[in-house]
This record gives structure tokens, C-alpha cells and sequence, in this order.
């Protein structure tokens, strides 16, 4: 298969990763947008989500937010934005579109971690004399963590994969080595722009799971 | 003539691209719901038979779940790419692709909805003489459909969505039109077919939920009993929500 010791070909050339359009300038580009909009999102989405929980308010909103996600195209949210007077300022089309993919699994995965919290620990707890905010902080808060990190791994991965879609939409990121190949109908350089994009979706997935379990405030206990 | 301008003047909402560009567009939705479809429907075919041994042997559960999982956590962009130097610049290159994602969803929603069948009912047709095959047939898979179904429905959503990414090889079906419409920067057929790639994905939910209500017709009777019915679809809801990863981009 040449295409495949082509793309090994390709990532051990030391000149493909200098320079503007490079690995590692593309790669820190990649990270920039994904940890900006990241960080956008957890802001907006968690402290929403986990007080809509506290309250039991606002199911509906967090269970199809996450159906209305899945049906909208990425690239086309990416590309209208684009055609938009947003699209002469550079990153902000890609930045307000990786905000808006990564705000419905947070958002949904916080709100029913909360809402799952056993109810008659919550009762307990407030039996116990407990106030609304240390119910929320001793109680709900551990035992919805599980959820809520699955939320931020899915929202990470898919702000890694819609990183990735940006190229398409002509700005920066690691997809620039993928749609670049394939402009140059340079499959080695395709395949392994392709496989430097899955690498990193797995390595934040990993990443992610790690981090998760090395925090969970419930670890170690029953 | 002033909707003739509409053209000239770059208009997002245009009347006469609708008109005179109808063929293009009714060929890019064309491909689209085919390209979804033939891959929903051989991600079924694939996941059912999968689903079916994970069930059967534990050791075999795991690295199904596994890989499956890990195909989906690939940019769809990357997975396309990947696939190129197999399958060239092709229909068969998409289609592909976006079978490896559907099979995560449909492959949990199958199994989970085996497993749900409940043990008496398995034990009561074992016990009336059923050989495992007429079990299956008559008494799991009917019982399992709601959730396969279900399966069906949240795969094909993302599928229609997915699909616009083949534009990278030109068989993105409505996507095509999208990335054209950004190289030329032409607003009108941008959106429009943005939003018959959004209007695609909402009729083909309703119509696999009315093929759902039509197929478990049981299911809503005993909604209907249980007074709770709404509290325990809401339930289900939020359980779907929490079991299936999200696929996006």
C-alpha cells in the first residue's frame, strides 16, 4: 500500500513540520481554537447546567438541545459563519462555532448527572440540616461527577473533530494538512494529515478519562 | 427582474436560485438520502449479528464496544481521509464511513435492548417448546425494537449531518452545494442547502418515530395504563441521553 509508507514517508520528513504550514504550527493553532472554545463552553454551559440541576428545572431544554445538535451539519454552521461579516475577523467563526458543538454534551451530561443524584440522599442530607448550597457542594456535586465529566470528554472530542472541520472552512487547524493534501491530490500527505487529526482525538479521549478518574472526589470511597 | 437581482446582489434568501438551480438541488438531496440511508441500513445489518455475539459471549462484548467507541471518537474529516488510499474517491469512501460511526450507536441500543427483554418472558417461550431461532425472531427482537429503533433514529439524525463532510471527495450530497457555495461565496445556496440538510434530518426522525409507533403499537398501551407514562418516557429520555455519545462534526 504506497499511500501508507507514503504518509509514513511524509510525517518522518522533518521539513513537513517547520515552518507556517507545518505540523507543529498547525497543531498549536488546533489546540489554541479547541481549548479557547472549551473554555467558553465549560464557562457558559456548567454553571447553567448544574444549577438547572440543583433546581429540577429546564429537563426538556437539556435533553433536546442535544437531539438539535446532532441533526445541525457542522460544516454548514461553519460555513455560513463564515459568509457572514463575522468571516473577515479570522478565528471568531470557528471559535463561536466549536462554543456552540461543545455547549450540548456538556450541558445535557451536568444536567443529568445532577438530576440522577439519588433523591433520598438529597433529603437525607437536608434532613441532616444541610443549606441549599452545601447540598449542592458535599452532595450533589461528588456523585454527579462521573456525568459531568463524561460531558466535557465528549464536548473535548467533539471540539477536537470540529477543530478539524474548520480547514474546510478555509481556517487554520490540523484539517489544513488533510484539505491541503487533497488539493495538491497528494494522498500520502492526506493520510497522514488524517492520521496526526485521529492520534489527537484519541489522545484527548485518553487524556480525559485519565484526568477524570485521577480527580473523582468519590475515589476510593464505596 | 427584482428577483433577478437577488443574485446579483448576493442575497442570503433568493427566490430565483430556488428556480433556476431546482434540478441541482433536488440531485444533491437525492444523493444525500441515499448516501444516509444505503448507511444506515448496512450499519444495521452489521450491528444486529454484532450486537447478537457481544450478547452471547462476554469476551467478545468488550472489544466490540471497544473499537466501535474508538471509530467514533475519529474526526469525521480524518475518518474520510483515512479511508481514501482503500477505497479512492468514491461513494463507497463515505458510505463507509459513516456505517464505522453508525455502528457505535446501533451496536449499544441493540444490546441494551436485549438485555432488557425480561428474563420471564425467555423462560416462558423456552418453556412453550420455542428453539432459539423462533425465540429471537418472535420474542426478543420484537421486545428489543423500541430500542433498536431508537438507534435507528439517533444514528440516521447524525448520519444526515455527517454526510456534508464528503464534500471533501464530492459525495457530500447537500454539503457539496455548501462548500461550492463557500468557494464561490454564494450566500443563497449556502443556506439553502443548510437548511434542507436540518429539514432532512427532522423528517426522517418523524418518519422512523411514526415507523416505531406503527411497528410497537404495544408500547404506547402500556404507556397509556401506567399513570406515570409521561414521568417514565421523560425517564427514558434522559437514560438515552446519558447512553449515547454525541457525534457531531
Amino acid at each position: 500500500m504506497s499511500a501508507i509508507s507514503g504518509a509514513y514517508e511524509w510525517l518522518t520528513t522533518g521539513a513537513n513540520w517547520q515552518g507556517e504550514k507545518g505540523v507543529w504550527h498547525r497543531l498549536a493553532e488546533h489546540l489554541y481554537f479547541s481549548g479557547v472554545a472549551l473554555g467558553v463552553a465549560c464557562l457558559i454551559a456548567l454553571p447553567l447546567a448544574l444549577w438547572l440541576g440543583h433546581i429540577g428545572r429546564g429537563g426538556t431544554l437539556a435533553i433536546n438541545l442535544s437531539n438539535v445538535g446532532r441533526a445541525v451539519p457542522t460544516l454548514a454552521v461553519l460555513v455560513l459563519l463564515t459568509l457572514t461579516p463575522l468571516g473577515r475577523h479570522g478565528d471568531v467563526p470557528t471559535l463561536i462555532a466549536l462554543v456552540l458543538f461543545a455547549v450540548p454534551p456538556l450541558l445535557t451530561n451536568a444536567y443529568v448527572g445532577m438530576r440522577e443524584v439519588d433523591r433520598s440522599v438529597v433529603e437525607a442530607a437536608r434532613g441532616m440540616g444541610m443549606s441549599g448550597g452545601q447540598v449542592f457542594a458535599r452532595v450533589e456535586l461528588p456523585l454527579a461527577y462521573p456525568l459531568v465529566m463524561t460531558g466535557l470528554r465528549s464536548a473535548a472530542v467533539q471540539v477536537i473533530a470540529t477543530a478539524t472541520l474548520a480547514a474546510m472552512a478555509g481556517e487554520g487547524g490540523l484539517g489544513r494538512i488533510i484539505t491541503a493534501g487533497f488539493n495538491l491530490q497528494d494522498t500520502p500527505q492526506v493520510v497522514a494529515g488524517a492520521v496526526l487529526v485521529a492520534a489527537l482525538a484519541l489522545l484527548v479521549e485518553v487524556v480525559f478519562v485519565a484526568v477524570g478518574r485521577l480527580l473523582d472526589p468519590m475515589r476510593g470511597r464505596a | 427582474m427584482s428577483e433577478q437581482n437577488c443574485l446579483v446582489a448576493n442575497d442570503w434568501v433568493c427566490g430565483e436560485y430556488l428556480r433556476s438551480r431546482s434540478q441541482e438541488l433536488v440531485d444533491a438531496t437525492v444523493q444525500h438520502v441515499g448516501i444516509t440511508a444505503a448507511s444506515v441500513a448496512i450499519g444495521v445489518l452489521i450491528s444486529l449479528p454484532l450486537a447478537l455475539l457481544a450478547r452471547r459471549r462476554r469476551a467478545f462484548a468488550g472489544p466490540v464496544l471497544g473499537v466501535t467507541t474508538v471509530f467514533y471518537s475519529i474526526p469525521s474529516l480524518a475518518m474520510f481521509s483515512l479511508l481514501l488510499p482503500l477505497f479512492g474517491l468514491s461513494v463507497t469512501l463515505v458510505i463507509t464511513g459513516l456505517v464505522l460511526y453508525s455502528l457505535t450507536i446501533l451496536v449499544r441500543n441493540i444490546l441494551a435492548g436485549l438485555q432488557a427483554v425480561p428474563e420471564e418472558a425467555t423462560e416462558a417461550a423456552r418453556g412453550m417448546g420455542y428453539g432459539p431461532l423462533r425465540l429471537l425472531w418472535e420474542v426478543e427482537l420484537p421486545l428489543a425494537l423500541p430500542a433498536l429503533l431508537a438507534g435507528v433514529r439517533i444514528a440516521t439524525v447524525s448520519t444526515v449531518a455527517l454526510t456534508t463532510v464528503g464534500a471533501i471527495v464530492d459525495y457530500g450530497g447537500l454539503g457539496t452545494l455548501i462548500l461550492d457555495g463557500l468557494d464561490s461565496d454564494f450566500k443563497a445556496q449556502v443556506l439553502t442547502a443548510s437548511v434542507l440538510c436540518v429539514v432532512l434530518a427532522i423528517l426522517a426522525d418523524l418518519l422512523l418515530l411514526g415507523v416505531q409507533r406503527w411497528l410497537t403499537p404495544w408500547t404506547r398501551v402500556a404507556a397509556g395504563r401506567a399513570s406515570r407514562g409521561t414521568r417514565i418516557r421523560k425517564a427514558a429520555g434522559a437514560a438515552e441521553a446519558r447512553e449515547t455519545p454525541e457525534k457531531v462534526a
